[in-house]
C-alpha cells in the first residue's frame, strides 16, 4: 500500500530510552527529515542522536531582555525627566542608577516572556489537534513508552521499506497512524 | 569487545560513594505517573473537605474584613502615630518571603544541578504563587483609598503627573509584579508536559477538555523537548537574579529611609537569607503532612526532607549572623540613636518580640545539625512551624520596634493590633490554603516528567535504561 493521503506516518514503539536512542541514530543516518521521537521526559543525548541543532529560543529570550531594559530606561527618563519633571531633594531628574532596579526587573520579565513564548512559537504550540493524539497507543508516550514516528511526508518514506527499517531496530509494535 | 564483558554485572559503587536513589524502591516510570497523577483523580477524599471548608470560611472572613476596612477606613487597624506601618507591611514582607523558596528551589537548585529538587519544586512553586497573592493584598489595601491603587502603576494621574521612580516603593511594585508573573510562567511551563500526562489519563469529558486545553497540545516530541529544555534553563537563569533582587528591593523600602534600625546596608542580603529560610520552613510545613497523607514517601523521601533542613540550618545561621552584625554595627557606628534603637529592641517594651524571634530563627534551626532530628518527620514539622513564627516576628521587630520610639520621647508610643488586624491576617491563611488545596485536587503536585527524568531507568546509559554493557552508549 503506497502512502495514501489519509495516513500520517508509521509509529514504532520502544520500551527503553536506550532502544529509542539507538533507533533514532539509525533513522538519522538513513537520512530521514520528517520524523520525531516521542518520550515521556527529555532523554539526554537524544538531540545528538536525532541530529537536532541547538535550540534558538535563547535569541528570542535575549531580545526580550534587551527590549525590557531599554524600554524601562527610556520610560523612566521620559516620564520623570521630560514629560513632567519634578525636583526632589536636588537629585538629578534622571539617573541610570535610580532607574536601574525597575529596568532590571523589566529585563527579567521580558526575557522570561521571550523564553516561554519563544519556546511555544518554535514548537508551533498551542495546537488544538494532532493526528498522533488520536492514536490508540500514543497516550503511553506520556506514561512510560518511547515512540519513533516517521511521517509519510518524508521524501524517503515508503510503507514497506520504512517498516522494515523500524523492525530491524527491534521495535515490537509498528502501526500506521491515520491523519 | 562487547562479548568480553557481556556477562559482567554492573558493579555497584563502593559503599562510601553510593548515593541514596531519588525515588525509593526502584519504582517504574509508570508507577510515578500513577502515584502523582492519581492524587488529582478519583473521588475527593474526606481529609480534603475537612481542610477545604475551614479554609474557605477563613477566606470569607478575610474578604469581610477587607470590605470593612475599605468602607470604614484604615482607622480600624492598629497603626497610628508613631507606628504608622503595622501588620499590613509585616504580613506583606512575611508572605513574600515565604514565596522565595519556590523560585529558589526551581531556579537556583536547577542551575546547581541539585536533582533532588524535582520532588518538591512543583508544590513549592505553587506555594510561591499563592503566597505572593496573599502578600499582594496588603500593599493594595493598606493605602486606604484603594480606588487610587492605580497610582502605583506607570500611568499619569489626573494632574498628568507620573509616578516617582526615585522612590524604592516604585521599585518594589516592579519587583513584586515581575516576581509574580515570572513565577507563574515558570510554574506553568513546568506544568505543560504534566498536564499532558493528566490529559492522556483523563476519563471524563470535562477533564479531557480542560487538561487538553491547558497542555496546549503537548505531544512529548523530542524536537519540542529540545526547545523546552533550553527555555527552562533560560527561565531558571533569569529567575535566579530575580529571586535575589526581589527581597533586596523589598528591604530597600526600609533601608533607603533614614530611620535607626532600618538604615543599614546589610538589609538586602539579610532579607534574602531570611526569605529563603522562611520559604523552606513553609515548604517543610506543607510537604511533611502531604507526603504521608498522599502516600508519596517514595518520591518525597526522608533524604529530601533532610536536605531541606540543611538549607534551613544554613540560612538560619546567616540570619543569626546578620542579627549579631546589626548589633555590632550599631555599637561600632558610634551613632547614639542607632545604639539606642538596638538596645531598645533587646531590652525595651517589645523585648518579648525580639526574643521570640531569636529563639525561633537562631536557636531552633541549630537543632538541624543532628541527623536524628532531621530525619524525624514529626519534630521537623514542629520546628518548621517555629521557623514561620520566628520570621513573622522578625518583620514585627523591624517594622514596629524601630518605629515605636522616635527621636524625641514626645513621639513614643506602644503599638497594639486591633481584632481587624488579626482576623485579616488569619484570613489570608484561608486564601492560601483554599488555593493550595485546589491545586492538590486538580493538578499534578509533583513534577511527573522531571521525577521520571532523574530515575536510573530514564538514563539511556544505565543498564536499567536499556543500555547494553560495553556498548558505546
Amino acid at each position: 500500500m503506497a502512502a495514501t493521503p489519509k495516513s500520517y506516518g508509521l509509529i514504532a514503539e520502544f520500551l527503553t530510552p536506550a532502544d529509542a536512542m539507538h533507533a533514532a541514530e539509525k533513522v538519522r543516518d538513513a537520512g530521514f527529515r520528517k520524523w520525531d521521537v516521542f518520550t515521556p521526559f527529555p532523554v539526554h543525548g537524544m538531540d545528538q542522536a536525532m541530529g537536532i541543532k541547538n535550540s534558538k529560543v535563547g535569541y528570542i529570550a535575549f531580545a526580550g531582555g534587551v527590549t525590557g531594559y531599554t524600554s524601562g530606561m527610556l520610560m523612566i527618563w521620559w516620564m520623570n525627566a521630560v514629560d513632567y519633571p519634578i525636583m526632589i531633594g536636588g537629585k538629578p531628574m534622571f539617573s541610570p542608577f535610580g532607574a536601574f532596579p525597575p529596568c532590571y526587573e523589566l529585563t527579567i520579565l521580558l526575557g522570561a516572556f521571550g523564553s516561554l513564548f519563544g519556546m511555544l512559537f518554535l514548537n508551533r504550540l498551542p495546537r488544538l489537534h494532532h493526528p498522533l493524539l488520536k492514536h490508540r497507543r500514543f497516550a503511553l508516550a506520556s506514561h512510560d513508552r518511547f515512540f519513533i514516528v516517521i511521517e509519510t511526508a518524508d521524501p524517503k518514506y515508503s510503507e514497506t521499506e520504512t517498516r522494515k527499517l523500524l523492525e530491524s531496530m527491534g521495535s515490537k509494535n509498528i502501526e500506521v497512524v491515520e491523519e | 569487545m562487547a562479548d568480553v564483558i557481556a556477562n559482567v554485572e554492573v558493579k555497584a559503587p563502593p559503599a562510601g560513594l553510593e548515593r541514596e536513589p531519588l525515588v525509593l524502591n526502584q519504582r517504574s516510570l509508570g508507577w510515578i505517573s500513577d502515584a502523582i497523577a492519581g492524587v488529582a483523580e478519583g473521588k475527593t477524599p474526606r481529609w480534603w473537605w475537612i481542610a477545604f471548608i475551614p479554609s474557605v470560611i477563613a477566606m470569607t472572613v478575610m474578604t469581610v474584613m477587607i470590605v470593612y476596612l475599605l468602607s470604614t477606613g484604615v482607622g480600624v487597624w492598629g497603626p497610628g502615630h508613631p507606628v504608622m506601618w503595622g501588620w499590613a507591611i509585616i504580613n506583606f514582607v512575611w508572605w513574600i518571603g515565604i514565596g522565595h523558596a519556590g523560585t529558589l528551589i526551581s531556579a537556583i537548585l536547577f542551575l546547581l544541578r541539585q536533582r533532588w529538587r524535582t520532588s518538591i519544586n512543583r508544590a513549592a512553586e505553587a506555594m510561591t504563587i499563592f503566597a505572593v497573592m496573599c502578600a499582594g493584598i496588603f500593599p493594595l489595601i493598606h493605602i486606604g483609598r484603594i480606588w487610587l491603587g492605580w497610582w502605583l502603576f506607570p500611568l499619569p494621574n489626573q494632574n498628568s503627573i507620573w509616578p516617582q521612580f526615585r522612590s524604592p516603593l516604585m521599585w518594589d511594585v516592579f519587583a513584586v509584579s515581575t516576581y509574580f508573573t515570572v513565577s507563574l510562567l515558570f510554574w506553568y511551563m513546568g506544568l505543560i508536559p504534566d498536564l499532558a500526562v493528566m490529559r492522556d489519563r483523563a476519563k471524563t469529558k470535562i477533564r479531557k477538555f480542560a487538561y487538553g486545553l491547558f497542555s496546549l497540545g503537548w505531544t512529548g516530541s523530542n524536537r519540542h523537548w529540545s526547545n523546552y529544555e533550553k527555555a527552562y534553563l533560560i527561565l531558571a537563569g533569569l529567575s535566579t537574579p530575580l529571586v535575589l533582587s526581589v527581597h533586596s528591593i523589598v528591604s530597600m523600602d526600609f533601608s533607603v529611609s533614614q530611620l535607626p534600625g532600618w538604615h543599614t546596608t546589610i538589609f538586602p542580603p539579610y532579607f534574602v537569607a531570611g526569605a529563603v529560610f522562611s520559604g523552606f520552613g513553609m515548604v517543610l510545613s506543607l510537604l511533611i503532612p502531604l507526603r504521608t497523607i498522599l502516600k508519596l514517601e517514595d518520591i518525597i523521601t526522608v533524604r529530601h526532607v533532610e536536605l531541606m533542613c540543611k538549607v534551613v540550618l544554613a540560612t538560619g545561621s546567616i540570619v543569626g549572623y546578620a542579627y549579631a552584625m546589626e548589633f555590632f554595627i550599631a555599637w561600632y557606628s558610634g551613632n547614639p540613636y542607632e545604639r539606642y534603637a538596638f538596645i531598645n529592641r533587646a531590652m525595651g517594651p517589645y523585648a518579648w518580640g525580639y526574643w521570640v524571634m531569636i529563639g525561633c530563627n537562631v536557636i531552633v534551626p541549630q537543632c538541624f545539625w543532628f541527623k536524628s532530628i532531621r530525619s524525624n518527620m514529626l519534630i521537623v514539622f514542629i520546628l518548621s512551624i517555629f521557623v514561620n513564627i520566628g520570621m513573622w516576628f522578625e518583620r514585627f521587630v523591624i517594622v514596629v520596634i524601630s518605629l515605636h520610639r522616635d527621636f524625641l520621647p514626645a513621639n513614643w508610643g506602644y503599638f497594639k493590633p486591633t481584632w481587624v488586624d488579626i482576623t485579616t491576617y488569619m484570613g489570608t491563611f484561608g486564601l492560601f490554603f483554599t488555593l493550595f488545596l485546589l491545586f492538590i485536587r486538580f493538578m499534578p503536585i509533583i513534577a511527573i516528567t522531571e521525577v521520571k527524568g532523574v530515575t536510573p531507568q530514564a538514563d539511556p546509559h544505565h543498564p536499567l535504561g536499556g543500555a547494553k554493557p560495553g556498548g558505546h552508549h
